[in-house]
């Protein structure tokens, strides 16, 4: 059984243009479906407005999801009750961007990292108090540093505590929505290597939303291609580096800037007239599905 | 010996347009922090200079330092900043003016910011066509149109009445470049011009500038952090770290044959090879301002650290023609 599955997830945003305009609706995500298998990096990527984001917090359940299914461990967390879905987010949590936003500057490093514990009601002080020290290790972090505020870290440092923060509470999943696109280039490479470490040692599973290609193609197993909230292509990494089959795929990947001052450089246009947003998706190699 | 100086072979050094002289800025009530510390580099009559370099590495202080917007509590402390051999730190605050968005233009990372949300955006690139007089009202129209074609806008003639949040992130950009390009200036400055935009557009963008930089002979100063996009973009590049520059010097030279350990580090930490494998992360941190050890400021995190990188910190030293570097290690290797 896959540790997480997607079927047929749909999120439709209402939006109101005037007091009497139509309101218009918008399909952030339309009718998709993946799964992820327990200890496997998968890949989320897309331009934005591509659904991707809406997509990691639709099975969070951080926005409600207008219809389908999301089954982690074969149960349909969508129809969980909140104390349900309460007892089930220990099992997944949530890597986010800004590294900057994304914690509380009026709190310490510590009760950051111990929160998620106390509002789970996770042991006495005690016990916590060590499992925060840990979890400081764990990531990287001097535990001699619980007492400071996110402002006296470096940005690398602020992800670090992100990442202890979602390991507190022994997640099996991991969505990690963009965890290094605001850190330094030399900066990006450290915290990468530590998701990567964590994985192995904690038999983590990833979702990892990005833009940036390059990084997807070197850690995820396989990779979903999202446009205008449909997935249009999916498929192991290699194959759809390798073969890209749609015609969207093939245009973002001739745009990934090549390394190579020398390099021949073929780009190809996203013209979506050459393709129909309503053609489903179909196996056009083993575990390799295109929407042509 | 300067790094423009040294970065230039003799028969380029009359053709430079801009040439920037042991720029220093600092900031701080009493100037104790030097965000540029003696920064030089010239670019030539139709070449793109790709600056690159990390958040505080003086980058785009260095840019506005150019520009003569650094703001109190900053100020140039030092050096000297020559177009066509006209110093720009010795003219008045009115000639500067008549410089920015005349011979210079800088295009900024965030369209949506740096365009007036009240105004359509045909009418404020009229107000720079006509703020440097290069039109008449009569004639502003049509040339603000050509310049939204110039620019691929499609349709121009009815997105000159468009305001702003009606275009998407790429049209912005474009509308920017059109801003810029407006009085036809000698230099344009591109600071992460496409770092807020998706891929697609991105390669859209950077296509644009090297069609334009042809079209319009265009010398560009493109600062960013990407170094596919300098791959792609740049002739020469600069790369700076903590208000220093380096190592600089042709773009193919710096990606085969880096030299500086920082240089190397940062090509090596990109991902690639062999996929799942772990990244050569460079360990570490840029030290803050104020806190710059007295030696170089990457000997904390260098790999080749030796025992005077901590004394003092090394100066520029050519190590191929058009290829300086800042560093101890090349010491012997010099040939100037």
């Amino acid at each position: 059984m896959p540790l997480v599955e997607v079927r047929s997830l749909v999120k439709r945003f209402v939006r109101r243009r005037g007091l009497f305009a139509e309101p218009t609706v918008v399909k952030a995500v339309d009718d998709i479906s993946f799964t992820i298998a327990e200890g496997e990096t998968f890949g989320l990527v897309g331009e934005s407005g591509s659904g991707k984001t809406t997509t990691g917090r639709c099975i969070l359940r951080l926005i409600e999801s207008t219809s389908g299914e999301v089954r982690f461990r074969g149960e349909d967390v969508l129809a969980y009750s909140a104390e349900q879905m309460r007892r089930a987010r220990r099992q997944m949590q949530m890597v986010f961007q800004d590294p900057y936003s994304s914690l509380n500057p009026r709190m310490r490093a510590g009760d950051i990292v111990e929160e998620p514990l106390v509002i789970h009601k996770m042991g006495g002080r005690e016990q916590r108090r060590d499992r925060v020290a840990e979890l400081f290790q764990l990531v990287g972090l001097d535990p001699a540093h619980l007492k400071r505020y996110p402002h006296e870290f470096s940005g690398g440092q602020r992800q670090r505590i992100g990442v202890a923060r979602a390991l507190a509470l022994n997640p099996s999943l991991v969505i990690a929505d963009e965890p290094v696109s605001a850190l330094d280039v030399s900066i990006q490479a450290q915290v990468i290597n530590l998701l990567m470490d964590l994985q192995e040692r904690l038999k983590l599973t990833y979702l990892f939303v990005a833009h940036d290609l390059r990084l997807v193609q070197h850690i995820c197993d396989r990779v979903a291609v999202m446009y205008l909230g449909k997935i249009v292509e999916q498929a192991p990494t290699a194959a759809l580096f390798d073969r890209p089959q749609h015609p969207y795929t093939q245009a973002l990947l001739s745009a990934i800037p090549v390394l190579d001052p020398d390099a021949e450089r073929t780009r190809i246009a996203v013209d979506d007239t050459q393709f129909d947003r309503s053609t489903p998706l179909r196996e056009v190699a083993p575990g390799h599905l295109a929407a042509i | 010996m300067t790094l423009a100086a040294a970065a230039d072979p003799p028969t380029r050094g009359a053709s430079a347009l801009l040439e920037v002289d042991g720029l220093t800025t600092v900031f701080g009530a009493k100037g104790e922090l030097t965000a540029v510390d003696d920064v030089s580099f010239a670019v030539h009559a139709g070449e793109t200079l790709g600056l690159v370099g990390e958040s505080g590495s003086g980058k785009s202080v260095t840019a506005l330092s150019i520009m003569r917007l650094v703001e109190s509590p900053g100020r140039i402390a030092a050096g000297a900043i020559r177009l066509r051999g006209r110093n720009l730190l010795a003219i008045s605050e009115r000639e500067m003016r008549e410089v920015r968005g005349g011979e210079i233009a800088l295009i900024f990372q965030e369209p949506m910011t740096a365009l007036n949300p009240v105004f359509s955006i045909g009418s404020q690139v009229a107000e720079a066509l006509l703020a440097h007089k290069c039109v008449d009202r009569r004639g502003a129209r049509d040339a603000v149109v050509e310049l939204l074609e110039s620019v691929r806008i499609p349709d121009p003639n009815l997105r000159y009445d468009d305001y702003p949040h009606q275009l998407s992130g790429g049209l912005r950009q474009r509308v920017m470049i059109a801003l810029g390009l407006a009085c036809r200036p000698a230099l344009l400055i591109a600071d992460e011009p496409t770092t807020a935009l998706d891929a697609t557009l991105q390669a859209q963008i950077l296509d644009l500038l090297r069609d334009l930089k042809a079209r319009f002979e265009l010398s560009v100063l493109l600062i960013t952090h990407d170094l596919g996009v300098m791959a792609e973009t740049a002739d020469r590049i600069a790369i700076m770290y903590a208000g220093r520059i380096v190592e600089q010097g042709a773009v193919r030279d710096i990606f085969r044959r880096p030299k500086h350990p920082y240089t190397r580090g940062l090509l090596a930490s990109l991902p690639g090879g062999t996929p799942g494998a772990r990244l050569k992360a460079i360990e570490g941190t840029v030290p803050p301002l104020g806190q710059l050890p007295p030696g170089c400021a990457f000997a904390p995190r260098c790999p080749d650290r030796m025992n005077r990188c901590d004394d003092a910190p090394p100066s520029v030293a050519p190590i191929e023609p058009g290829h300086d570097v800042r560093c101890y290690l090349h010491d012997a290797e010099g040939f100037g």
